[in-house]
Formats: C-alpha cells, structure tokens, sequence
C-alpha cells in the first residue's frame, strides 16, 4: 500500500536540461564561422548551407567592391570597435581581406558607406548563422 | 572592380541578402522559412519606402 505521507515528503526532482557536448557542436559553428554556410553544410543541410554561403559572401564582396572600409582591431572610438566585431564574424573573408589589405575604406562617395555596412552585416549575419549552425548541431532545430 | 549602387537598390540588395539569412536561421520549416523571408523583404523594402516618402513630407 502506498504511503501518501513518504510520497510527499520526497524532494522534487530538478530537472537539468544541459546539452551534451559533441564533437559536431564545436566543429559546425566554428566551420561556419571560418566559412560563411559551411556549419550547414557539414550537418547535411546543403540548400541551406548553400543560400547561407551565397548571401554572405555575397554580400561581403559588394561591400568590398563599393569601397567600404574593413576594420582593424582597435581600442578608440565605439563605433570603430563595434565595426570591428562586426567585420569579425565574417570570418575567413575577414582573414583574408586584413591579409590582402582590401577595403582601405577612404571613403570618396556616399554610396562608400553602405559598401561599409554591407561588411559589417555581412559579419553579423554570419554569427547568427554561426549560431544557427550550432542549434542544429545540439539538436535543438531541425 | 568597383561597383556604384544607387541608394534604393543598395537598399533593396541589402534586403534581398539580409532576408534570406532570417528566413533560413528564424523557422523550422522550409515552408515556414520561405513565408518569413518574403515577409522581412517586405518589411525592409516596405520601411524603405515609409521612409523616404517620410523624408520627402519632411523636406516640404
């Protein structure tokens, strides 16, 4: 016969919902970070891997080719350095624009500016597909 | 190469890209990705508009 008095005096269980570590959620969001759509890819989503790639890297040249200005890490102003964390999500393009020296950025005409938003959104775009990445890895979306 | 983008179509390129990436990384489904994508184009492409219509009363 159960004990109703036992049952109560029993501690709720807390319940931890901590996601296992594996090896694909530390490769896919750092693959994804070093090329834009490549966390997907390596997961097997490819169309989603593929249009992710496209619109980042695309995005990321047309800054590049309408002059816009790549950030260098710095300590000044906050805007300079949140430009900066911005150029950084692009990643690999990032790397590869610092180790080319593009995008000197000594902007001539107005539409030079939106040449540097387009890297700089380029980046964050990538962080959050980074992120995305990295929720199908853990296996909290499909 | 250098490219020269009008204000609008830096506008509307920017949205094109933009979409595509809140679509893909927003919803689940692709059904779902599709319809959000097409509805932050609007958005973008639709602020756009509101904007500059905004500007130009402004501007009077």
């Amino acid at each position: 016969m159960a004990n109703p008095t036992a049952d109560k005096a029993k501690p709720a269980e807390v319940k931890v919902d901590a996601q296992p570590v594996t090896t694909m959620s530390v490769v896919a969001p750092a693959l994804g970070w070093l090329i834009p759509g490549a966390g997907h890819l390596i997961q097997k989503r490819w169309v989603r891997g593929a249009l992710l790639m496209f619109s980042i890297v695309t995005m990321f040249l047309l800054g590049l080719a309408m002059q816009g200005h790549i950030y260098k890490p710095n300590g000044g102003d906050i805007l300079d350095i949140l430009g900066f964390v911005g150029n950084l999500g692009a990643g690999g393009l990032y790397i590869l624009s610092r180790a080319n020296d593009w995008g000197p950025g000594a902007i001539a005409r107005a539409t030079a500016d939106y040449g540097t938003k387009f890297l700089i959104v380029a980046g964050l775009l990538n962080f959050v597909a980074v992120a995305d990445a990295y929720h199908i890895a853990i296996g909290k979306k499909q | 190469m250098t490219i020269t983008l009008t204000h609008f179509s830096a506008a509307v390129v920017f949205a094109f890209f933009a979409s595509i990436v809140f679509g893909i990384t927003q919803r689940t489904t692709p059904r779902e990705m599709v319809r959000y994508g097409l509805y932050c184009f609007a958005m973008f492409v639709g602020g756009v508009l509101v904007a500059g219509w905004a500007m130009w009363l402004i501007r009077r």
